[in-house]
């Protein structure tokens, strides 16, 4: 019993300059936060702990009540979900970054493809699961706009999340894949066989925000607002991203 | 009461495990066989080999599958380029992800059953002139046939419920790959949890019926 008391008051002792934040973040975003975690750790000592997976996931588990400081949606209607449960912190969500969808192939592929509709021809089309996963979300509205959805909808693979989209087409088992310009520019295995023009893609927008349930609630703030900052929207832009505003 | 789609998916679940099951039938009843009656060099390897995808990660199993049938893989570039047959992320991914994971499991039950069948009896029918190929049909596979039906079952039941080897291979892909384990997990993703809990109740059912049945075999009870 001692020992317990002992455990406890020293895990309790842990003082609250080094908070240890768990931040849930859509896959897309995965590079950048690599890049900012450690700058952002090594200046304010707070530690991040990276959740990386389909927006639909996290927002799932958020809901199942797992122990989140932070949301990185990569689109709305995940962050809607949780602000309709009240399971956001007032006031703390805001959308600054966006994304390009492109087409991506094999790079040794010969496949042509100078227009949306040339994905009629491919065998087998990779993208994230379009139910549920935003970055998949985007890409039937775009395919729908283009009234192409029904003509390409038996040879969709809906994969996990986007990351596992490109992972196929990397792997050379789909022909072709539609993910976002920022995945793309990370991998040396696909290149981009085609870029939906802004004027005609869906409405793409990453909202953050604190939880209602952190524990942590001052120093997540503080990582939202370093989020937003000019040295943060540095490295997203680097990456590819958008910038809002 | 189950929707169309929901019997779809089950009816997928049933026909690919099942065609799974019938696939590793013949080599897994050789091999158990094998492993039963005869000695050899390397057989506790093989033994080994065997019983792997029952205790590895099935995701594991899942990668190794996906890097050897995937287009750019060893086999699956054989497929693709000489009969353009595509394996990964179709159904017939799924049936090998089925396939490879029940082995372990008929040739358990099957070897078991073989070895259950007293040699003696074997014994007189060569002494009476039987070869070996009618000792094995007439004897050996009726004695043992009980085990091995309860081993098929069980075989089939682990094929019904794969998961972690089918989403890496085969995807999850609606109406072509979506088993019911694979549907259950979308519905839990959705966050329809009542839809999920309908495909539960049917997996639960299905599963028992299975193992129910293979109990029964296995226990030789008339």
């Amino acid at each position: 019993m001692r020992t317990i008391c002992l455990v406890l008051s020293l895990l309790a002792a842990v003082p609250a300059s080094a908070a240890e934040l768990q931040v849930f973040a859509a896959a897309s975003l995965t590079d950048a936060l690599k890049e900012i975690a450690p700058e952002y750790e090594k200046a304010t000592g707070d530690k991040l702990v990276l959740n990386l997976g389909a927006s639909s996931t996290l927002a799932r588990q958020i809901q199942e009540g797992a122990p989140a400081d932070l949301f990185l949606s990569a689109d709305e209607a995940k962050m809607d979900g949780l602000e309709k449960r009240k399971l956001l912190l007032a006031g703390t969500r805001k959308s600054v970054l966006s994304n390009t969808l492109v087409v991506v192939v094999p790079v040794d592929s010969n496949l042509k493809i100078a227009g949306p509709a040339d994905l009629v021809a491919v065998r087998a089309l990779a993208l994230a699961e379009p139910q549920t996963v935003p970055a998949g979300i985007y890409a039937k509205e775009y395919l729908k706009s283009k009234g192409l959805w029904s003509k390409v909808i038996d040879r969709v693979v809906p994969t996990e999340n986007v990351r596992a989209a490109l992972a196929a087409v990397e792997s050379g088992n789909v022909d072709a894949g539609i993910v976002y310009k920022t995945d793309a520019g990370i991998s040396k295995k696909v290149r981009i066989a085609y870029e939906v023009p802004k004027a005609e893609s869906p409405n793409i927008s990453y909202p953050f925000a604190v939880l209602a349930g952190s524990e942590r609630k001052e120093a997540a703030r503080k990582l939202l607002h370093y989020l937003h900052s000019p040295p943060a929207l540095a490295v997203f832009r680097k990456y590819g991203f958008l910038i809002l505003e | 009461m189950m929707s169309s789609e929901e019997w779809q998916i089950l009816g997928l679940t049933v026909r690919t495990a099942g065609l799974a099951t019938l696939l590793i039938l013949p080599p897994g009843l050789l091999l158990a066989w094998l492993l039963a009656r005869t000695r050899w060099r390397g057989k506790s390897l093989v033994e080994t080999l065997v019983a792997l995808p029952l205790v590895m990660p099935p995701v594991a199993t899942g990668l190794i599958l996906l890097k050897a049938f995937g287009r750019r893989g060893p086999i699956g570039h054989f497929l693709h380029d000489t009969l353009g047959l595509d394996v990964v992320f179709t159904w017939r991914a799924v049936v090998l992800a089925m396939a490879v994971m029940a082995f372990p499991l008929l040739v358990r039950s099957a070897r078991v059953a073989f070895e259950g069948v007293p040699h003696r009896l074997e014994q007189i029918a060569r002494t009476l002139g039987a070869r070996e190929g009618r000792v094995f049909f007439t004897i050996t596979l009726p004695l043992a046939a009980r085990g091995i039906l309860g081993g098929t079952l069980l075989a089939f039941a682990r094929a019904l419920g794969e998961f972690g080897a089918t989403i890496l291979v085969a995807g999850n892909i609606p109406g072509r790959t979506t088993t019911l384990s694979l549907a259950i997990y979308q519905l839990v993703q959705l966050g329809q949890d009542e839809d999920a809990f309908r495909l539960l109740a049917v997996s639960v059912a299905v599963a028992f019926a299975a193992v129910w049945l293979s109990e029964w075999f296995l226990r030789g009870r008339a």
